[in-house]
């Protein structure tokens, strides 16, 4: 018994990721006593409707460190976490998603499409009191397609031809060619003040770690590897956000953060969908104080076919494997529900997305019809279709994420239904890339899309993009999207755009060189005490409006003890 | 005793050489680069600019080029900067032409991880001995079997999971301490006396537990070493000519005993420095397990190497002091009777 008991726990000791399951079982077997005294009154304090007011601080938690926070550079989604508080852009997406002015009042495209003139809103300032213009744009433009920058980010800024300040309240851009995306980039590049980081070498200046701003917040503190602290930008352009402060703290494991969470020290945090879906319905008292917010994030998990190898050459093969995988199952089984069934690359609900076009439906009879066309017959009755004596098997590789390796399970369960045998390969990212991706020595992947907002997919689908390190790594090849792509690149009229890529994701779909597996729910928790969130997210997502969030006096966390609050 | 020392001090720089190779190429065989790790998988990201960052880092010359370069800066004892986060540098601070100083992440993360690993080694020792010592003089009594089967407990436990539970009871249910972090977030605020009662208040949970399920070697080495001891004939000679069992205990046994704890002490020294990835992760802790961790998954060349050259330079010292020690307290050792 206590050698049994023994080699049990050495097991579960050398997998430090069952942590999160330890905490289920933990969290799960505790639910008899409620570990904080919720009072009514309190209850009913948190239950009110309050006036926007501002004041408070908003503590939540976050995995990683940012390297710094000029986002041009640093990359990692932490940096433009925290620095989309402190910098603006020229543009920016409302709540529905459609495009409007930000550091702009308002901007015009030239007729022939290929010159884009923005107006500034006037008065606009830096944190530090100086006056925010045109020239700053400018200079921020050069920076950015710098070779000594090295932005990762730098293609499409390197299009534009001729950049302009005529005056200070005017920026001007000129295209080779007219390019749609170009109003989507001019929403994402956060622009940086001239007079403080001219002739400094971005790589290495302490700007990074200090920045100075134009946007709601500014930078207050930042401890190495313990917290970041943002408070209010007096001299916003954009007015005054409600709450003063935000902290983030770094707590790299979610067990921890999500104690942190119960025990009232972070106020955000977000969940994967046990936390979701299991944990937190099964505490009352967790129930009580926190509120649940899911919205669709922009990106989707897909299996890709390798387009070069056979047999996934042949369009009935590929579209028989659509048909046996029952993608609800997955969305059931890995994502407990908290995603959806997809027909196009874009997120449903928003313009881009093809409302006509419905998912392959899980439908193994068809599947098995579209083998035996393609060739495919069972002969030695091993329950696996052979082709030319060769029976028909192949290895999906996906990188070690517990959602796309289960996913991976689920899949080759439903393909040996039909006769096909999968083995599966989870590979570490970095070997991921390098010796199978890029070489383009792989069957089939399982993996996923984070994309912008701007519907421009050529770098993703555009026959062109084949080269090792590109992103068309599974060989797509197809001269009606190829077009589709062209010209939706050089429509800026959105109607007519909206009607190329309708177009490019129907020819997409029937063409099935990848099969959408879902597109999973982006899971926030907040505690009730911050009023003011849009719920249901609007398409823009729940962040859209933060900085008009506030948190009622009543409601605000002591500022001298850990948690207060929760004791009282 | 010099001649020894010298000698000793000369073999460390072979040593610290066929390290840094060996790190240098089995870190630059592995797949992959600072250019393409998870993050850098976004669509607008593109290949030329990624072949642009490579060259950048001279990531494109060949292996046996970079050692060059990278041996070339070590000379000067330059550490240089990091890939991944924004080239803050390695090993210690340094000062722009503004007078921003940036301090070093080795720097940082090195004290942090030496107070816990320290304390915790004190504390387990501090536990260790005494219980290692009655677990010998009650030798397969209740009071040894009960010694044994708590350190088995310890030892078997995976500290995560203890860990976990601890604080969900401690800091969760009933709010004695923090949950994680290294300081409180009005720390800079609080006056002195409450700084130092945060951080005690931060250390108690990251501190206390690798000391208790790493308590269970050391009460066998110290309980082993005492019985060899009481076995040989000069402690039956002291309770012969009559000298209490305490003198005989305290006095003759335990410095006997004692000695190959020295050896134990000085083979910990690579884990003090080193400290521990799953214990810093949920502890959130800015430590050097994690700094390193975070290093090899993100293919951050210069703080790997970074990391692996001054925390392999602290163990050979770490080594060569232990066995200066044990030369100190064994006189054996000393006058060259036993070979170490």
């Amino acid at each position: 018994m206590i050698n049994f008991a023994f080699l049990n726990n050495n097991l579960l000791k050398r997998n430090a990721k069952a942590s999160g399951v330890f905490l289920c079982l933990i969290v799960l077997s505790s639910c008899g006593k409620p570990s904080q005294d919720l009072t009514s009154e309190y209850l009913n304090k948190l239950n009110k409707t309050y006036p926007s007011q501002s004041g408070g601080t908003l503590i939540d938690a976050m995995i990683g460190e940012p390297s710094g926070l000029i986002s041009m550079i640093a990359g990692e989604s932490a940096s433009s976490a925290i620095s989309a508080n402190i910098f603006n852009k020229l543009l920016k997406y409302d709540k529905n998603l459609d495009l409007e002015g930000e550091l702009a009042e308002s901007w015009q495209v030239s007729a022939d499409q290929k010159t884009i003139t923005f107006k500034l809103k006037p008065n606009l300032k830096w944190a530090d009191g100086k006056p925010l213009t045109s020239a700053d744009i400018l200079w921020t433009w050069h920076a950015v397609i710098d070779e000594k920058t090295g932005s990762p980010y730098a293609s499409d800024y390197q299009l534009v031809k001729k950049a302009e300040a005529p005056d200070p309240l005017t920026f001007s851009v000129t295209y080779q060619q007219a390019y749609a995306p170009a109003l989507d980039s001019w929403s994402g590049l956060q622009i940086l003040p001239k007079h403080l980081l001219e002739g400094q070498d971005l790589h290495t200046t302490a700007f990074a770690h200090n920045p100075v701003g134009s946007n709601y917040y500014k930078l207050d503190g930042w401890t190495h590897g313990e917290n970041i602290k943002l408070s209010r930008n007096l001299s916003s352009v954009l007015g005054q956000a409600k709450i003063d402060h935000l902290v983030s703290r770094i707590i790299p494991d979610s067990s921890a953060q999500f104690l942190e969470l119960m025990a009232d020290n972070i106020d955000s945090m977000s969940l994967d969908p046990i936390k979701y879906a299991r944990i937190i319905p099964s505490r009352p008292e967790l129930q009580k104080k926190l509120a649940l917010y899911k919205e669709l994030g922009n990106g989707y998990t897909y299996l890709g076919f390798n387009l070069k190898h056979k047999p996934f050459d042949d369009v009935r093969v590929r579209k028989a494997i659509n048909y046996a995988i029952d993608k609800q199952e997955i969305i059931d089984g890995v994502y407990l529900g908290l995603g959806i069934n997809i027909a196009s690359p874009y997120k449903p609900g928003t313009r881009w997305s093809n409302p006509n076009l419905k998912p392959y439906p899980y439908d193994p009879a068809k599947a098995k019809a579209l083998l035996k066309e393609a060739g495919f017959t069972d002969n030695n009755g091993d329950g696996i279709l052979e082709r030319d004596g060769k029976p028909f098997s192949f290895e999906i590789i996906t990188n070690q994420n517990k959602e796309r390796e289960k996913s991976a399970v689920l899949i080759q369960r439903r393909l040996k239904e039909v006769g096909i045998d999968v083995k599966i390969r989870a590979i570490e990212w970095a070997s991921f890339i390098s010796r199978f991706i890029k070489t383009g020595d792989f069957d089939v992947v399982v993996l996923g899309w984070s994309l912008s907002l701007d519907p421009d997919q050529y770098s993703i689908w555009h026959s062109s993009q084949q080269a090792p390190g590109q992103f068309n790594f599974i060989g797509y090849n197809n001269p009606t999207v190829d077009k589709l792509l062209e010209q939706g690149r050089l429509e800026l009229n959105p109607d007519k755009r909206m009607k190329i890529y309708h177009e490019f994701a129907r020819v997409f779909l029937e063409d099935s060189p990848i099969v959408y597996l879902s597109a999973g729910y982006g899971l926030t928790a907040i505690h009730k005490r911050v009023k003011g969130i849009d719920n249901p997210a609007p398409p823009a997502g729940l962040g859209w409006n933060s900085y008009d969030w506030y948190i009622p006096e009543p409601l605000r966390r002591s500022e001298t003890g850990r948690n207060e609050m929760s004791a009282n | 005793m010099l001649k020894y020392l010298i000698k000793r001090v000369l073999w460390m720089i072979p040593l610290l050489i066929g390290i840094s190779l060996i790190s240098f190429f089995i870190m630059h065989l592995a797949p992959g680069d600072i250019t393409n790790n998870e993050a850098s998988f976004n669509p607008k990201a593109s290949e030329e600019s990624r072949q642009k960052l490579r060259e950048l880092y001279n990531l494109d010359k060949p292996v046996i080029v970079q050692y060059g370069l990278w041996m070339k800066r070590m000379t000067t004892l330059d550490f240089g900067t990091s890939f991944a986060s924004h080239h803050k540098p390695v090993f210690w601070q340094t000062k722009d032409k503004d007078g921003n100083v940036t301090k070093g992440l080795i720097q940082e993360a090195l004290p942090i991880t030496l107070l816990i690993n320290i304390l915790g080694l004190i504390i387990t020792l501090a536990l260790a001995i005494p219980l290692g010592i009655v677990a010998a003089r009650k030798y397969g009594l209740w009071q040894d079997k009960s010694i044994t089967l708590f350190n088995f407990i310890g030892f078997s436990i995976p500290s995560f999971w203890l860990s976990l539970l601890l604080m969900y009871w401690l800091g969760v249910v009933n709010n004695w301490l923090p949950i994680s972090g290294w300081h409180s977030i009005n720390y800079d605020s609080l006056d002195t006396w409450s700084k130092i009662k945060d951080s005690i208040s931060h250390l108690i949970l990251p501190v206390l537990i690798p000391s208790v399920t790493g308590l269970a070697g050391i009460t066998l080495f110290v309980k082993n070493g005492m019985l060899d001891v009481f076995h040989q004939d000069y402690i039956t000679t002291a309770r012969a000519k009559g000298l209490s069992e305490h003198k005989v205990v305290y006095t003759h046994a335990l410095r006997n005993a004692l000695l190959p704890l020295i050896t134990i002490v000085g083979l910990s020294i690579p884990g003090l420095i080193g400290g521990s990835v799953i214990a810093e992760t949920i502890f959130a802790i800015p430590g050097m397990g994690k700094l390193f961790y975070d290093a090899v998954m993100m293919r951050d060349f210069p703080l790997i190497m970074g990391i692996l050259t001054i925390g392999s330079a602290l163990t050979l010292i770490g080594n060569l002091v232990a066995d200066i020690a044990y030369a100190w307290a064994d006189p054996r050792v000393r006058r060259g009777v036993v070979k170490e």
